[in-house]
């Protein structure tokens, strides 16, 4: 009988628990729970925190379940994308899905629970049911104004696209396993390195596997060219859940490609064993994705549709970390989506205040918000020029890493784009600013007043980027820890 | 003194003072003001002292002085907090305190979003003290790009009727050049061994460990970056726009302080750190400078706009400044690009100043609008003609010491083509005056339009506040340039011997 150590599940357990307790609560109450129901949630989010503080470090049911300290970080990433949506959907709750609370948050609280045993699996069939209960989830949340045609234009194409890649991702991994006879991540390492020293190559098919996996996640990611789907989603979905999309869900993307990709097949990106660079096929992946999404981004007059392409590039961005697979660029991965996270949730909690009061989400619409609510407006400044990474915000040192980790492996063509781009981007990112600002405008509009939690969310959003701008200091040895996890310094 | 850290206070109290005026009612304008004026006056009165002391204890050395750190701050990637002053960062951190302060003194003026504009004023004036005390590279680019965003709002706000345009251009214009500094930056990073971003240390060691290629290729982008800022021809078209539509003030510190800030970072960083790059570059960069002279001095005196005039007059004046440093052998041509960094960030200041006190009250800036105004108004002619004469360079003014060193140095240099490309330079000398006294004349000689200006009010006591230290300043380095070459004496020997390496 092997010892499970259950005691590392007990966040996830607990969360999903309370996700059923969510939905009960609802139904309990009649579904006339106004507002309680959302800050439970939001409870339960940290009370989740809480015992992971406590439940962490370690690895159970053999190696399906690894709770080490990338898994630790990753996590914290998700239940604050998780509480940051949740936050900034109270307005929407109260008006339109009233009657359909409970499933809303519910939701919400089990993709969660999704991504947090994604984090932690080191096994593929593991991570790919934990990759689905995230989507699943989603696929209803993005269809959520069910009399919206937009919204169940959304929910279906993400459907369609996400049970397309779950399909790809399964076939690269039935290769791999093939290959190898194991599905267990790190046993395929070694079991690829062995053939590999014996007989000095391994085939096309582990290239065919590597394709495989890289379009799959690709899609998860939107990482050009699979990035197609994410900008019609985005824009139908509920504002909040468009940004839990943008965050969450992608970091679901980053953390299942760096187990697969830099944990499992590492050895194949080194100088010494390299029979299948999958560098370089990454790094045209990343600059396409900066191209295509700071140039289309330029032409949105939709701030969702905006962010949506914003977010292709700012993945485009993070991966030149990820291709490196050196201990900076695996420390900047992480250290650039937790920073990823502040911003893009903040940006989209405002553009969900917005839309809640105006029923707009056009660019145009900003025009004197500055005016008439200020501190709304200057948040808004704060998140977009951290997106765009000017200093001294939290953006421009998660750039500073990846670009530096892009130099320190002599992906300089790369970094060089990458800043040519971030330069692009700043024209769309000011342009909201511009709007905001200086844009002369006739009538003052009323002023907005958020809903307290959505008031939060702004301004954990906001201190965050300053202060782990200013003083990145503790998150980015933390980051540093984690790319030990991948044990190859 | 060295416990009491002088030149974190120096940066960080403006910062602090733009905390303290964001929580002001915005209703009580004058408390803004005042508030704002006051967190200006001790950072200037910081960098007097600075100034005082350095002249009199450490004028005859290289070293760095008032040095603070370096503290780890972001120890991952070995970052530190480092700050120290020699002898061309202490110029140019008097010329910040005191510019500062006193365009935030002729922006009481301002009526619109009051509190918002003296927030963004003092978070520039925080970023520019900081990029000339920086000793870190983060820390310096951290700097460097903070400004970026207050003078982005400043330009974009309070401008004229192209602001966003100019704005944005502005922006997009600058950060372009930084990235590129960014990616020399890092490429210096990595080829460093210990790792270091320390700016003196990659002094000594960057011209060891690159190779011939890296250092055209790392000079060649600082140079982009510096270059943009300058503005070197041809990447000046920025400048127009952005002094044109920006508030009086904000055209005062990007003339003033702003456009420092390319020269100085070559003094600092790219000349030192790149010596062989400076050699294989010298002729190339010189002209640029001369190409500078020549057609700003050209397009001046195209303007019909009274603003526009002086703000290509800048992209003129800041080309002596490059063909100093492209006579890089020289002590006198380098102390002479100093010279006309301060001294034209005096007489730009001004001319600035007192181009936004007409435009105050005549509501154009359109040259042939005007005439015969000497007549109406005497002591504000006295102080434009005072300063035109210093723009274009009469003996007894700042404007000719340093534009006499520049062409001495240039022209003794060593180096053949220099005595060309100076005996061509000079030729701006005549531009110059060509310009200035043409819009001498039109403006204020000739026949006074009493029924259209007659309604003219004479400067106030406070806009004569704001440019009387600058004409006492002018006239005093005119006649006295020598306590001012001895103080940075020392630190231009230094540094030309580390380009000669």
């Amino acid at each position: 009988m092997p010892n499970y150590n259950l005691s590392l599940i007990i966040p996830e357990v607990f969360l999903f628990l309370w996700a059923l307790f969510i939905f009960s609560y609802d139904l309990g109450t009649k579904r006339k729970n106004a507002d309680s129901i959302g800050y439970l949630s939001m409870l339960g989010l940290g009370i989740t925190a809480i015992l992971l503080a406590y439940y962490h470090g370690g690895i159970t049911f053999k190696n399906m379940f690894t709770s080490d300290s990338l898994a630790l970080f990753f996590k914290i990433i998700f239940l604050g994308a998780a509480f940051m949506a949740i936050g900034s959907s109270f307005g929407l709750a109260s008006q339109k899905i009233k009657n359909h609370r409970g499933e809303y948050y519910g939701l919400i609280l089990i993709s969660t629970v999704g991504t947090m045993f994604l984090a932690s699996a080191n096994e593929l069939i593991s991570l790919y049911i934990a990759l689905e209960l995230v989507t699943i989830p989603l696929f209803v949340l993005a269809a959520y104004y069910k009399d919206d045609k937009a919204s169940v234009e959304s929910g279906l194409k993400y459907m369609i696209v996400g049970a397309f890649s779950s399909a790809i991702l399964l076939y690269g991994i039935s290769i791999l396993y093939g290959l190898t006879g194991t599905t267990d991540i790190t046993l395929m390492k070694l079991h690829l390195s062995i053939v590999f020293l014996s007989y000095g190559k391994i085939g096309p098919a582990l290239l065919i596997a590597m394709m495989m996996v890289i379009a799959g996640i690709g899609f998860k990611l939107a990482l050009a060219p699979f990035h197609m789907w994410a900008p019609d989603v985005y824009q139908g979905a509920p504002t909040p859940i468009t940004a839990y999309l943008s965050v969450g869900s992608k970091a679901a993307g980053v953390i299942a490609f760096a187990r697969i990709m830099a944990g499992g097949l590492f050895a194949f990106a080194d100088d010494v064993m390299k029979p299948l660079d999958w560098g370089m096929i990454v790094a045209i992946m990343a600059a396409a994705a900066m191209i295509i999404g700071n140039i289309t981004a330029l032409m949105q007059s939709n701030i969702k549709r905006m962010l949506a392409y914003s977010s292709i590039a700012q993945i485009g961005y993070l991966m030149i970390g990820m291709l490196t697979v050196t201990e900076i660029g695996m420390a900047s991965v992480a250290f650039y989506m937790f920073i990823y996270l502040f911003a893009n949730m903040g940006a989209f909690a405002v553009a969900t205040i917005y839309s809640d009061k105006t029923g707009s989400d056009n660019i145009s619409g900003y025009a004197s918000l500055s005016k008439s609510s200020p501190l709304l407006a200057a948040a808004m400044a704060i998140f977009l020029l951290s997106l765009a990474g000017i200093p001294p915000l939290a953006g421009f040192a998660a750039k500073y890493m990846v670009f530096a980790a892009g130099v320190q492996a002599g992906y300089t063509w790369l970094v060089i784009l990458g800043l040519l781009t971030a330069v692009v981007s700043l024209y769309y990112y000011a342009n909201v600013i511009k709007v905001m600002y200086f844009t002369p405008h006739a009538e003052v509009g009323e002023k907005l007043h958020p809903p307290v939690a959505a008031g939060i969310v702004l301004a954990v959003g906001v201190a965050g980027i300053i202060f782990f701008g200013v003083f990145p200091n503790s998150i980015l040895k933390f980051a540093f820890g984690t790319a030990k996890v991948f044990g190859f310094f | 003194m060295v416990d009491f850290p002088i030149l974190t206070y120096t940066i960080f109290i403006p910062l602090i003072g733009a905390a303290v005026v964001m929580f002001l009612p915005k209703e009580r304008l004058n408390a803004v003001r005042w508030t704002s004026l006051f967190f200006s006056f001790v950072p200037m009165l910081l960098t007097f002292w600075i100034t005082w002391d350095y002249f009199f204890n450490f004028s005859g050395t290289a070293d760095f002085y008032y040095t603070e750190g370096p503290v780890s701050w972001i120890a991952p990637i070995n970052v530190y907090y480092h700050l120290g002053v020699d002898g061309i960062s202490v110029p140019m951190l008097f010329l910040t305190g005191l510019l500062s302060f006193l365009s935030i003194l002729s922006s009481f003026n301002i009526v619109n979003r009051v509190k918002e504009y003296f927030v963004f004023f003092l978070l520039l004036e925080a970023g520019m003290l900081g990029v000339f005390c920086a000793l870190d590279f983060f820390l310096f680019y951290v700097f460097w790009e903070v400004m970026l965003v207050p003078m982005y709002f400043l330009i974009g706000v309070w401008g004229g009727p192209r602001k966003e345009y100019a704005a944005i251009k502005f922006f997009l214009y600058t950060l372009f050049g930084s990235i590129f500094m960014l990616v020399a930056i890092l490429i210096l990073y990595f080829g460093s061994e210990p790792s270091t971003l320390s700016i003196p240390e990659l002094i000594n060691s960057a011209p060891t460990f690159l190779t011939h290629g890296m250092q055209l290729l790392c000079f060649a982008f600082f140079f982009v970056g510096f270059a943009i800022k300058v503005p070197v021809w041809p990447f000046h078209t920025w400048l127009p726009d952005a002094h044109v539509e920006a508030p009086t003030a904000v055209s005062v510190i990007l003339a003033g302080v702003l456009l420092k800030m390319g020269t100085y970072g070559m003094l600092r960083i790219s000349w030192p750190m790149f010596p062989d790059a400076v050699k294989f570059f010298s002729i190339p960069i010189a002209i640029l400078g001369l190409i500078a002279i020549i057609y700003g001095a050209l397009v001046s005196m195209a303007q019909k706009d009274l603003k526009k005039l002086v703000a290509y007059s800048s992209v003129s004046h800041m080309g002596y400044c490059m063909l100093a440093l492209g006579a890089f052998t020289s002590v006198t041509a380098i102390t002479g690009c100093m010279f006309q960094m301060i001294s034209h960030g005096l007489i730009t200041g001004a001319l600035f100043l007192l181009v936004g006190v007409l435009y105050d009250r005549a509501h154009t800036r359109e040259i042939a609008a005007f005439g015969g105004i000497g007549a109406k108004l005497p002591v504000y002619t006295g102080l434009m003609v005072l300063f035109s004469m210093a723009s274009l360079g009469l003996p007894g003014m700042s404007g000719f010491v340093s534009e006499f060193m520049v062409f001495v140095g240039s022209f003794t240099s060593g180096i053949v083509w220099f005595k060309l490309i100076t005996a061509l330079a000079v030729l701006g000398v005549v531009l110059t005056a060509g310009y200035m006294l043409r819009m001498v004349q039109r403006v204020f000689l000739g026949e006074f339009n009493t029924a259209k200006w007659g309604g003219l009010t004479e400067i106030n006591a406070r806009e004569v506040i704001t440019v009387a230290p600058l004409a006492v300043l002018t006239i005093a380095i005119g006649f006295f340039p020598a306590p001012l070459s001895n103080m940075m004496k020392a630190t231009i020997e230094n540094l030309v011997q580390l380009i000669a390496r």
